[in-house]
């Protein structure tokens, strides 16, 4: 079973959840996919097993052959190209790696070479394994990031993604495999806000989902309220507690402690009733 | 000698925009003779690597001296690679530029920012 764990915004606690879930199935695998801020691995600290890189085509040019007609420049949408002075430019940071330039050059000016934007980390925490994505700082995309991640996925088991902020490309690629969706919300307009974006995604992929309410005050209920309004179910409410920031802010599984290890696990047979 | 300037309308009276990158236009005005010509910039909408498809535009226009306020790295590397030398422009009109640069009162853009969007796109 893959559930993915998403939000519409940063620091909502998809980190929180993802990993506290993965502790309290005790087995199977969690994925790390917010690869621009992977935090998963500060609270399971797995023992690190195989770092494999991730890399994607750039474009190599030949000068002799280029005629300088700038089919290639006019054609990238990134505009990671230039032609000046019988010389073409190439920013690979700008470069999503589409390969249209190679394809287009009638002159066979273009070829593809390879370049690594990021990595990923394979490790075991426990009986959970575990991988990490990181995305180099300044690329463009992680989604081949991503792709690399979500390739060779057990079939058996539990599968807890942990997805990147909001509901852009990279979200999507993220959950498009998955069983279930948990959407996590913060108690505010903001949160409800936010909330709205990834259901409308989650609809849009037909995924089965429910909400997970973090940092919830009690009298605050404008989550409740969206969610009654359009009939998604509530999985659970996290209260906003001291102890709860206190163990988080320390990178510890609050899950360690009887009554969290409950709560999470009573929402994993919840979620498997569903699926 | 021609001077590209970022301009916020068409004409030689419009005020000089801020943007180098994201420019609404680019007047082309010869120093000499003040005939200019108007670049629509295409890269103003860009999603990323707006500041290399601008330089591109003014590459291509044939100008020798760009006069702006601001100047990525990425368009920088692309104005130097066509030679082009990039002056600090001061707050007026594309004329009175034009005017101060012809009198030597404008500096070199020493500053080169970054870029605004240290991952260029997304």
């Amino acid at each position: 079973m893959r559930i993915s764990v998403l939000s519409g915004k940063g620091g909502t606690g998809k980190t929180f959840i993802s990993v506290n879930l993965a502790y309290a199935a005790n087995d199977g695998l969690y994925i790390d996919c917010d690869v621009e801020e992977p935090n998963g691995r500060i609270f399971l600290k797995p023992e690190l097993q195989l770092v494999e890189k991730v890399k994607v085509m750039l474009p190599t040019v030949d000068m002799d052959k280029c005629s300088g007609c700038k089919t290639c420049v006019h054609f990238c949408k990134y505009n990671a190209l230039a032609y000046v002075k019988n010389k073409l430019l190439i920013f690979p940071e700008l470069c999503h790696a589409c390969g249209g330039c190679v394809m287009l050059c009638s002159n066979g000016a273009l070829a593809e070479t390879r370049r690594a934007i990021g990595i990923v980390e394979y490790g075991q925490s426990g009986k959970i394994k575990t991988r990490t994505g990181v995305l180099n700082t300044g690329e463009a995309t992680g989604i081949p990031v991503i792709k690399h991640l979500l390739t060779d996925i057990p079939n058996e088991g539990l599968v807890v993604i942990d997805c990147p902020p909001g509901s852009s490309c990279a979200v999507m690629e993220s959950i498009k495999d998955s069983d279930y969706c948990i959407l996590v919300a913060e108690p505010t307009l903001f949160g409800v806000h936010n909330l709205s974006m990834v259901y409308k995604l989650v609809k849009l992929f037909d995924k089965p989902h429910g909400v997970i309410i973090n940092k919830a005050i009690e009298g605050e209920t404008v989550v409740e309220d969206y969610c009654r309004e359009n009939e998604i179910p509530i999985l659970m409410t996290i209260p906003y507690e001291l102890e709860i920031g206190l163990l988080n802010s320390q990178g510890m599984l609050v899950g360690q402690k009887d009554k969290y290890f409950s709560i999470f696990n009573k929402v994993l047979q919840k979620i498997k009733k569903e699926v | 000698m021609k001077i590209a300037i970022p301009s916020e309308g068409t004409t030689l009276e419009s005020i000089v925009n801020q943007s180098f990158g994201r420019t609404h236009y680019f007047i082309v005005v010869d120093s000499d003779t003040l005939q200019f010509k108007v670049i629509d910039n295409q890269a103003a909408s860009a999603q990323g690597g707006a500041g290399i498809k601008a330089a591109q535009a003014v590459v291509d226009s044939g100008a020798e001296i760009v006069i702006t306020f601001h100047c990525g790295q990425n368009a920088a590397d692309v104005l130097k690679a066509a030679g082009i030398k990039i002056m600090k422009a001061v707050t007026g009109s594309v004329f009175e530029v034009v005017q101060k640069y012809k009198n030597g009162e404008l500096m070199e853009l020493m500053e080169i920012h970054p870029g605004y969007h240290n991952h260029g796109g997304v």
